[in-house]
Parts: C-alpha cells; structure tokens; sequence
C-alpha cells in the first residue's frame, strides 16, 4: 500500500524552476531514499510534503486522501513529520523537555503533565530502540543521541511518516550505522521513512526504493537490487560523475606552515585547541579531518591570524602571526577560501566585481596606492565568471542575487587569483553542484602543481581521501593522528574522528 | 542596469514626498483651509531671493549634519551624537580662534581644523565605548550630547571662557577678530555664507573617499559585513573607530558657517537638533552627497516658509508632520526599490542559469 503519492508538483521561483513534474510513489513501511545533486529541488519536495512552501501544481495523497498542506502543523496532524539537518534543540534542557516542546500535554490546558509524557517518551524510546534516558541534560549528548531525540521528537507527535534531510551528514560511520539500526526498526513497526541524502554508498545499504531527482525533476526510480552506484550517479549528475585528477606531488622540504603547542581558549576560558601541532610543505595537499565542532574553525582563524594563540605559536611563510595582522598574511600570500561563504567570505549586497577586490585590496592590480582600480576588479571578476563558469548575468550584479554553488566558485577563483602560496580552504566543495565541485577540485590541483601547499578543511571523507596527501585528524582540540590517505580505510579514518585510538 | 538604478534612485524619493504632501493635503483639507493656495503662498515665500539667502545658509550647516550621518550610517552606526560633536566643534573653533592672532587665511584654517579636531575627539569616546566595551553608540552618543551641553554650559561661565556683554542675557564665548572670519556674498539683501563651498568641497571629497579609495572600499566593506571584512584582512574595529571620528569630524562643522559668517563668537543661543536632522537627511539622501544636498535644502526650505502658515491661521507644526511623512515613506520607497532591485537581478541570474539548463539538458539528450 502507498501511504504517500505525488504527481505532477511544481514549484517555480522567479526564474528558477525548484519543482517540475514531480512524482513519487512510497510504500508503507519502507524506506525511501530521493536523492540528487544540490540543488535537484529534494529540499523543496520536502518542505512541500512538510507544509513549508505551497507547490504551484499538482496533487498530493497522504494515506489514500487528496491532501492540502498550508502549514506544519497540518502535516503533523496528518502523521508526516521532519527530522531536519540542523538540530532545533535547546541545550539547556532535558530531553523530556525538548521533546515535548510546542506539543505539551497539559492538564486544564496550563499545567504540563510531565509524569505522562515522560512515560509516553519512554515507551517510544523502548519501542523503537531508540534508548534515550527522559530526564538527561541535552547538553550532555553527543551528536548521534541528539539526532535520536529529533526522531523521538517527532515519533512523539504522533508521526507515522518521517522526513529525514541528510540525516547522516553530521554523523561519523559509526554513528551513521547506529542510525541505520535505529531505521530499520521503525520501519519494522510499520512507519514510513523518506531518507534525504547525496552518499550514495548509504543510501544503496539502507534503502528499499530509490528516487533520483535532476533539476527540480524525479528522473527514475530503483531499487537497490538492481542498481548500482555508477548507475545512480550517472542518473543523478546526467553524465558521467567527475572524479579529481590527482597527479604525482612534488612536495618541498620546507614548511611553509608551521604549528608548534599551539593552544587557544576561548573568552569563557574553554580550551577549544590544545597543544597543537602541525605543519604544511609546499605542494602538498594536507586533508583536516574531524567531526565538526573538534576546533577546526579556530584552527583555520589562527593560521588567518583572526584569533590568537593562548601559547605556542603558528609560523606562516616565515611570520609570526602573534605579531602580524591578517592584512599582512593575506599579502604574503596566504588565500583564504572560509567555510561560512556568505558571512565570511562576501559582500552580499555588493556587486560582484567589488567582490572581486575583497582581500586583494591591499595590493596591485585591485589598488593602484589609494586608489581602487575598479577597471581591474571588473576585468578580474569577468575572467572568473568565465574560467569557473559562475552563472551570472554580468559582474554588476550583487552576490546575493547568485545561488550558493556560484557564490562559492567565484570566491575559490577569487582567492586563487594572483598565484597564492598558501590556500586555506575551509569546505571547499560544500553545498555546491558536482560540477562546480570538479572545477574547483581541478583548480586546486592545479595550485597544487604550481607548487601552494594547501590545508583542505573538509567534512567530506570522500573528498578528503581522493584530494589529500596526508590526512591531519582533529578530535577534541587536538590532532590525534595523521593519516595516508592510500593506507587507511575510511572506517579507520571515522574511528579518528570519534578520538577511539587515542584512549 | 546602472540607468535603470538612477531612475529608481530619483523615482523613490520624488514619490514619498508626493505621498507626504498628499497626506498634508488631507490634514488641510480637514482644517479648513485651501491646501493648493497654501502650497501656492509656501513656494512663492520660499523662493522669494531673500528667504532664498537664508535658506541657502541654513542648508549648509544641515548637509553638514546629512554628510557626518551618512558616512556613519555607511558603517551601519547611528551617529546620534552629531549635536554634541557640532556643538564641541563650534565653541571650541569660537574659543580657539578668539584666542590667537594670525594671518587671515591661516587663522580660518586654525578654526576650522580645531573645530573638527573638537568633534571628532567627543566622537572618539563613543568610538572607544563601542569597539572596546560594546557599548550601543545610540546610548553613548545620547548621554555625551547632554554631557557635551552642559560641559559648555560650564565652560562659557564668565569666569572661564564665557562673557557677558552689557544689555544682553546671553553668555558667549569672546568674538573672533577680522583675520578669522570668512568672508560672504551679498546676494538680495542678504548674504550668503562662503562657507558653502567649503561644504561642498567636504561633501565631494566624502563620495570620492568613500567610493575611489581602498580606504573608503574598507569602510564600506566593514558596514556590510564585519566578518567578510575582517577575514579579507581589514582591521574592522578599528575602520569602525575611525569611521565614528571622522564622523564626528564632519558632525564638528556643523556650526562653523554661522560662526565665522555671522555671530563670530559661540553663544547659548546656538540651535540644537542637528542630530535628528542630519540622520534624516542621510536616510533621504540617500547617503549620496548631491541627493543629501537637496534634502538639507528641502528642510531649510519647509522650515523657512513655516511662518506663511501661520498667516492663514495653520499650525506651523504642521511642517513638522510633513517632514516626518516625507521621511517614513522615503523608508518605505527605498525599502521597495532595493527589493524590486533584487528580484530584478534574481530574474537575470535564473535566465542564465535556466539556458545553461536547457543546454545541458540537450547535450544530455544528444549523447544518449
């Protein structure tokens, strides 16, 4: 029996199709994977499902009746409910708490029957094997237990479907394979699952039926059976899936980063990077490995000179950052690719050709002594919207008009610009295209061979296999160990991360 | 594009003073009194060569107050302290330039550069305030106005700076002599300040800076976004430091017109208000040095033909309401066109993304 089917849904934007000729068939108790590029348009079928956006066409049957959904809270009466990427929880409550928040039961309306919905929390989590403990902290919880409350949360509410968008994108193998258990039982108590992903190996161990979605279209259907990976990511990129062209490094002696003991506490005296050690050669690609969270953002700001060390020290092309500006780092030569694209790394409601002078403003050709050379920055800004084929009208446009994946290729080609010597690249690849990401692998690469060592901050192991010479894994503010990448699989890779082979 | 932003930026200010002047209309109407006659007697009074003069003079020390706002509101601050800055800049330029003897062109130079140091000194404590203990400059700024006042107030008793001439009630500093005064142009009766080239200059040099410039790009780039600035290598807390002092430079200019023109010496009777009018004028300037021009020429204009409406037994005040009309629905227009602006460009990026689409899709096509 179908408890969900879809046809014919559209959805447009303003020069932008997000949905077209959508359909989907989903079987009760089942599990669905859709998955797609970013940007396939699997975000806005779900909202659509979740009542978050109205579709501009077609039908929607939920549990055999035509359904209109103008709001969540119409698809939580129905029994479809979201696990969503980014965890909406408060860290300073309890589970029970968290669960129960926005959907109380109270007695005369006011006061909250806790009693009963800590056993109706229980008897879920015993169910459903999800085995969390009602009145434990949040705050206590690691990522994988948080993501159980999430689908507690909405068990709770009485769901009989669930959304989950890239449940395991913030999840290391291990945690990924409990997530997996967790899945397989509800499934088996009749619930309903729509799995969000872009990883194909997960979605192929986990998945009854497969939807690909292509440009805001669903483009075929499989099953796992009778699939292949190569055959999904070809139905999903249209095309043969890009892989980067690594070639033989030739990596110099000489470090040109080099980190000696280097703490940093934050202003609430946490210490969230101890004792540090690490260094970069010239022409060598080195990966950072790590769940999020583990202290690479500071480490990134550190070397950017952004933040200072607490002790020890961090050495970049022969200058000490204590006492050097980032001004100065950047003009040495140090490019800066920073993993919040749009806060950090652009004027969103400038044009893109200033974009273009952002961080180079400091030198020649983008400033002629006082003066800005804005014949410069366009020319400039031209060439990168061709050579990394940034989709764009023209340079006088303002970079919020652009989607993410342009966003982020003109600032990789920004920051490569001028032959940088050091390229720190936090998320290079995040949120953007497979084509967007192959180009600016390949640019990479190439910097690379032009002899730039680079630090590739990354959360994608795939990437980090495929790109780095070395792996650099940092758990808990430390590095824990550094890894090659042809000698290491990707289970020992993620048991790094968890910090297991240090204790 | 770049025509279709002119228009726009020339469209949206024009409507909302339509709009205010529709809604002054009704108050009229209800009043009694014929509104088109009433705007007749207000242009011809205001246009009228000698009130033209004084306007003309008013405007210089309110674009002087729209400049200072606009280059803080560039770096998203809220300079609400431009009385206080004007108010530094003006006694001291009186007390400065009463107190030496120098040559006449030199001496002027002297003023004026004590006046900006005066203004942009008080301006630096908010400054401070703001970058170092993130304190609101809203905050800081309103409580160093009134700091600002009565710091005057006791500076100008008799015993310090201040003087009394006979058969007067008002305190003041001593007069500049001849050698520090700027000179005027009589024009109708009246005369007009040269102090208006001055400003114009500042206003120009204000757009050149902060438009041509790596140093104006900086400050730009900090007001839109600390962080992207900050990471491009700009030292961000302290372009937002400079920004507060060399706005409250501008802010310390404010009074430097009427003081070496015309009064030559700082006295209790020196108007306030010049914070909540500057801001004003910034917003419907649209922080652009010619559009801020004919906004502080609007407002002198509005206040100078007050009077009239007070002949036909109306409520001066009624000019009030219509100033702030014209400022709320500035708001609301310039709010509308950013975002007709921007779905516009949306629109162009989705066309070029949308071919690119159909292409693909066709070359997907050909090799199956």
């Amino acid at each position: 029996m179908n408890v969900l089917e879809i046809s014919g849904v559209e959805k447009k934007y303003p020069g932008v199709v997000a949905n077209q000729d959508v359909s989907l068939q989903v079987r009760q108790a089942s599990i669905h994977a859709i998955i797609g590029e970013n940007g396939a348009g699997k975000s806005t079928l779900m909202k659509i499902l979740y009542g978050l956006i109205k579709p501009d066409a077609g039908i929607i049957r939920a549990f055999g009746n035509e359904v209109n959904l103008k709001s969540p809270q119409d698809a939580i009466a129905l029994g479809i409910g979201m696990v969503h990427q980014h965890f909406k929880l408060a860290d300073n409550a309890t589970v029970l708490e968290n669960v129960i928040l926005g959907s109380e039961p109270t007695r005369f309306g006011f006061l909250v029957k806790y009693d009963e919905a800590r056993e109706k929390l229980k008897e879920i989590s015993k169910n459903y094997g999800l085995e969390i403990d009602p009145d434990e902290s949040l705050a206590n919880l690691g990522v994988g237990e948080r993501q159980r409350v999430e689908i507690a949360k909405v068990l709770f509410r009485g769901a009989k479907i669930l959304i989950l968008d890239e449940p395991t994108a913030v999840l290391v193998p291990q945690e990924v394979a409990e997530l997996f258990a967790n899945l397989r039982e509800l499934v088996k108590k009749g619930l309903t699952i729509l799995f969000i992903s872009h990883k194909l190996d997960e979605v192929l161990s986990i998945a009854d039926e497969i939807t690909i979605m292509r440009r805001g279209k669903t483009v075929a259907s499989r099953k796992p059976s009778n699939t292949s990976k190569k055959e999904l990511a070809e139905l999903m990129v249209g095309g043969e899936l890009p892989k980067p062209k690594v070639g033989a490094a030739k990596i110099s002696s000489s470090s040109i980063l080099n980190i000696k003991e280097a703490s940093y506490s934050r202003f609430d005296k946490r210490e969230i990077l101890n004792k540090v050690n690490l260094e970069l050669h010239g022409g060598e690609i080195l990966g950072l490995a790590g769940v999020e969270g583990n202290g690479q953002s500071e480490l990134v700001e550190l070397i950017m000179g952004l933040i200072q060390p607490s002790s020890g020290s961090v050495e970049i092309l022969g200058m000490n950052v204590a006492s050097h500006l980032t001004k100065d780092i950047r003009n040495a030569g140090v490019a800066y690719i920073p993993q919040d694209r749009q806060r950090d790394g652009l004027l969103m409601t400038a044009p893109l050709w200033e974009n273009r002078i952002l961080g180079h403003q400091f030198n020649s050709p983008m400033a002629k002594s006082i003066w800005v050379n804005k014949s410069a920055a366009v020319e400039g800004s031209k060439s990168i919207v061709a050579e990394f084929d940034v989709r764009t009208p023209g340079t006088n446009v303002l970079a919020s008009a652009l989607s993410g994946g342009n966003q982020q290729k003109f600032i990789v080609g920004r920051e490569l610009s001028g032959d940088p010597k050091i390229i720190v690249a936090a998320q290079p690849t995040r949120g953007v295209d497979v084509g967007a990401q192959a180009i600016i692998w390949d640019h990479l690469v190439q910097a690379r061979s032009k002899g730039a060592g680079i630090l590739l901050v990354s959360a994608d192991l795939e990437e980090l296999f495929s790109l780095s010479d070395r792996i650099a894994v940092i758990y808990n503010g430390s590095i824990v160990s550094i890894l090659n990448p042809r000698e290491t699989s990707p289970e020992q890779l993620g048991l790094a991360m968890t910090g297991a082979s240090k204790s | 594009m770049t025509k279709s932003r002119v228009f726009w930026a020339v469209v949206a200010p024009t409507a909302a003073i339509f709009t205010s002047l529709l809604f002054t209309y009704i108050i009229l109407k209800i009043r009694g009194v014929d509104p088109i006659e009433m705007f007749r007697l207000m242009i011809s009074y205001g246009f009228d060569p000698r009130n033209l003069v004084s306007e003309l003079n008013q405007t210089v020390a309110y674009y002087m107050a729209g400049v200072a706002a606009a280059i803080g509101f560039k770096m998203l601050l809220f300079n609400i302290g431009i009385d206080g800055q004007y108010r530094m800049g003006a006694f001291f330029g009186a007390v400065v330039g009463a107190a030496v003897s120098l040559p006449p062109i030199l001496h002027v130079l002297v003023i004026i550069l004590t006046a900006m140091l005066a203004g942009g000194a008080w301006a630096a404590i908010a400054g401070y305030l703001k970058v170092r203990r993130g304190v609101s400059e809203v905050i800081s700024n309103i409580m160093l106005n009134f700091i600002a006042a009565a710091l005057i107030a006791f500076l100008l008793s008799p015993s310090i700076f201040g003087i009394l001439p006979e058969g007067t009630q008002v305190l003041q500093t001593r007069s500049i002599p001849a050698s520090g005064r700027m000179p005027t142009i009589k024009a109708f009766d009246g005369e007009i300040y040269t102090f208006l080239f001055l400003a114009i200059f500042v206003g120009v040099s204000y757009w050149i800076m902060l438009n041509k410039t790596v140093f104006g790009f900086n400050l730009r780039a900090t007001g839109l976004s600390f962080r992207a600035a900050r990471s491009s290598g700009v030292n961000a807390p302290g372009m937002i430091f400079v920004t507060t002092v060399l706005s409250g430079a501008i802010a310390g200019l404010v009074g430097i017109g009427t003081l070496l023109s015309d009064t030559h010496n700082y006295s209790m009777a020196f108007p306030s208000g010049y914070a909540f009018t500057g801001l004003a004028l910034a917003l419907l300037g649209r922080n652009h040095p010619v559009g801020i021009f004919f906004a502080a020429f609007l407002w002198s204009f509005l206040e100078r033909t007050a009077p009239v409406l007070e002949f036909e037994g109306v409520p001066p005040e009624i000019i009030i309401v219509l100033q702030g009309t014209i400022v709320l629905s500035i708001v609301v227009a310039y709010e509308l066109v950013s975002r007709i602006n921007l779905r516009q460009q949306q629109r162009a990026v989705g066309s070029v993304s949308a071919e690119v689409i159909d292409k693909d899709s066709k070359s997907v096509k050909e090799t199956k």
